[in-house]
């Protein structure tokens, strides 16, 4: 039990704390941003398998993980733009397309790593580290938060860049009218659907970019369904944080800890099932929402699409 | 909270059952349509990653539909898919979101795997099984539980909670499999398999579980139930505006708890019937993720239990042929996921599009 508390051991497990909560940071606030316009993205988790696998191609065949985040947002955006199309456009039920999304993609992506690679998991070597001059000299938590690649610290950036966008910027007053009351915006002479539009290929894009990251970075390779249910914690958190990015990062984080706690007891060789440790995240939330239970602010227009002139 | 109009819109309109012959052939042709273009963009991607699609879809159908051992393989499919499907168009006609059925039908899986093995041991076979999708049903809808309170006295999101439940749920089966119900006598992380004489008994001289039944008379009683008594007019109420039915003195907190038990109890049983008619046991991480495929199944039928049958079986047809058809042309299983998932997109469209059409007729 010693060998639990030493430095070395605190600072492994927040490092790969960061590194897991990076995807789910990405996937929660793009998820935020369709929730601001009103579009539920249930199809995120699809989103973050074709990052995930065009993001790994990319870096694979380039030999440039920066290429390789750019493939990996693109794929998700491409995604985002058949949701964009069939849920904001035309406007089908967000919760059927989602799923199928999902659904489509995590088949798609499995199917073309077969024929691509067939049985093997070809690795990229490991992504290089930032490090930050004297931060990073800090016992414990200078290795732990400050010698990353440059991508976690940009991504860690972008939460106060939208912080900035929604509080500050007419786009995020515009994002927000469109999920609370897009007749309003649609008055005011802007384009719900554009709108609406620009936040679905944003949230793609983002999620994409997490699944590159996921694929990259935290695994170095690509397997099937290698995004094992983030893309569905990334719409808890979006949920949970009520419209503010800053809580979509310390949930990440919260789950991340627990993420990174189930492989480094494995690590100091404890016994427990990983099971019962990947229940934590889920369980502190259910926890936090029996004590709390505050009710959950959602837009009032979330997964209605708009239609001029319907009602 | 209403995330969509279209389940409250068509939640009220109860009148599917006088539907004329023309309709009906109206409906077979909207499906039949959607799913030919469905295999077409389907086998283009088949062509691109160089398998024959022809041959692809002959398996398809010769194993999912045409052979006789094929077509008794996906009628046993479809059973926990009809319990699964029953669930959530209680829940969905009542304006709430079970997101979380995954979990729930785990759940009642592994507590039927566990006690249906004991519970034959010690009393005759029909009262053993009974016991055991009883305990599946009560520890699914105990599952639903904290959803259920949260949504109905904190008004706390139920697409939230039934999510977090279900990451917790398929968890916990996997904890139950690994640590409490494991079967000593293998080196399987499983729990005790039950005899192949006492599972469900096959009907006539098939391989067809008798659950099959039991599925589609669940649905059925639900879509009665839903349509023409009292109760169900009530949920649909609730679902079609939950402040009108406070107002008009309908006990929503109570029928909130009614509708989430009701509807993680069926998909408890999913779980049962398809451990005690088909798999015997439960090994860990199995995680079939029927649930998540039946969800947009349950929307295109409109949460008419009718039409979800149809669905349900279209569904099974393509994931028992999907899958020998993979086996047997070296292309792997997950081209099930993608073939399901354009059909599922097609017909959502072609739903939409005919949709407006007969909107413009009118108008």
């Amino acid at each position: 039990m010693t060998g639990l508390f030493s430095e070395v051991f605190l600072s492994a497990l927040l490092f790969g704390a960061v590194t897991a909560a990076i995807p789910l940071l990405l996937a929660g606030l793009g998820e935020q941003m369709s929730e601001k316009a009103g579009v539920l993205n249930i199809g995120i988790e699809g989103m973050m398998l074709a990052g995930a696998y065009l993001g790994f191609v990319g870096a694979f065949y380039s030999g440039s993980l920066w290429l390789g985040f750019l493939t990996g947002a693109a794929g998700g955006a491409a995604v985002a733009s058949i949701m964009a199309l069939l849920c904001v456009r035309i406007g089908l039920n967000q919760i059927v397309i989602g799923i199928a999304l999902t659904l489509g993609l995590e088949g798609l992506t499995a199917l073309l790593h077969h024929f691509q690679f067939s049985r093997s998991y070809p690795r990229l070597p490991a992504a290089d580290a930032t490090v930050i001059p004297l931060l990073s000299d800090i016992p414990v938590i200078g290795p732990a938060f400050f010698k990353h690649h440059l991508i976690v610290y940009l991504a860690v950036a972008l939460v106060f860049g939208m912080s900035y966008l929604y509080r500050r910027t007419q786009l995020g007053l515009n994002l927000q009218a469109a999920g609370d009351k897009p007749a309003a915006l649609d008055v005011a002479g802007i384009d719900v659907i554009r709108t609406r539009t620009i936040a679905v290929l944003t949230t793609g894009a983002l999620a994409g970019l997490g699944g590159a990251y996921l694929a990259n970075v935290g695994a170095g390779l690509f397997i099937p369904f290698i995004t094992n249910g983030a893309g569905f914690l990334g719409i808890v958190l979006a949920m949970l944080a009520r419209g503010r990015p800053i809580w979509v990062l310390f949930g990440a984080l919260l789950f991340g800890v627990c993420l990174s706690l189930t492989t480094a007891m494995q690590v100091a060789g404890i016994n427990i099932p990983t099971d019962v440790i990947q229940m934590l995240p889920f369980l502190a939330v259910m926890i936090m929402l029996v004590l709390f239970g505050r009710r959950a602010s959602l837009p009032a227009a979330l997964g209605i699409p708009y239609e001029r002139g319907a009602r | 909270m209403s995330i969509d109009t279209a389940p409250t819109a068509s939640a009220l309109d109860a009148t599917s059952g006088a539907a004329t012959r023309r309709d009906i052939l109206h409906r077979l042709l909207m499906t039949l349509g959607p799913i030919l273009a469905a295999l077409v963009i389907a086998g283009c991607i088949l062509l691109a990653v160089g398998v024959d699609p022809l041959a692809y879809y002959g398996y398809v159908l010769e194993k999912g539909l045409f052979s006789p051992l094929g077509i008794q393989q996906t009628l046993t499919r479809m059973a926990p898919l009809l319990f699964l499907a029953a669930g959530l168009i209680v829940a969905f006609r009542a304006g709430m979101w079970n997101l979380g059925g995954d979990g729930q039908f785990l759940l009642g899986a592994v507590t039927a795997a566990a006690s249906a093995p004991v519970f034959v041991q010690i009393m005759p076979a029909w009262l053993a099984l009974f016991c055991a999708f009883l305990i599946a049903m009560v520890v699914a809808m105990i599952w639903s539980l904290v959803p259920a309170l949260l949504r109905a006295y904190q008004g706390v999101n139920e697409i939230i909670t039934t999510l977090m439940m279900t990451f917790l749920g398929t968890s916990l089966a996997n904890v139950l499999v690994k640590l409490v119900f494991r079967d000593p006598s293998t080196t399987v992380p499983q729990t005790r398999t039950l005899p192949v004489e006492d599972r469900l008994p096959r009907l006539f001289e098939t391989t067809i579980t008798s659950g099959l039944l039991l599925g589609l008379a669940a649905i059925i009683i639900v879509h009665l139930v839903m349509t023409r008594t009292a109760f169900g007019l009530k949920l649909r109420i609730v679902g079609a505006n939950p402040r009108a039915a406070v107002h008009s003195g309908l006990g929503v907190p109570g029928l909130t708890i009614a509708v989430f038990a009701i509807s993680a109890g069926l998909a408890g049983l999913a779980g049962a019937v398809d451990i005690i008619g088909v798999q015997g046991n439960v090994r860990a991480d199995w995680n079939p993720a029927y649930g998540l495929a039946v969800i947009p199944a349950v929307f295109l039928a409109r949460m008419n239990g009718f039409a979800a049958i149809g669905f349900v079986f279209l569904l099974s047809v393509l994931s028992i042929g999907g899958e020998s058809a993979a086996r047997r042309l070296g292309v792997p299983n997950h081209f099930t996921l993608v073939l399901v998932s354009i059909v599922l997109i097609v017909l959502a469209l072609a739903e939409y599009f005919d949709h407006r059409y007969n909107q413009s007729r009118k108008a």
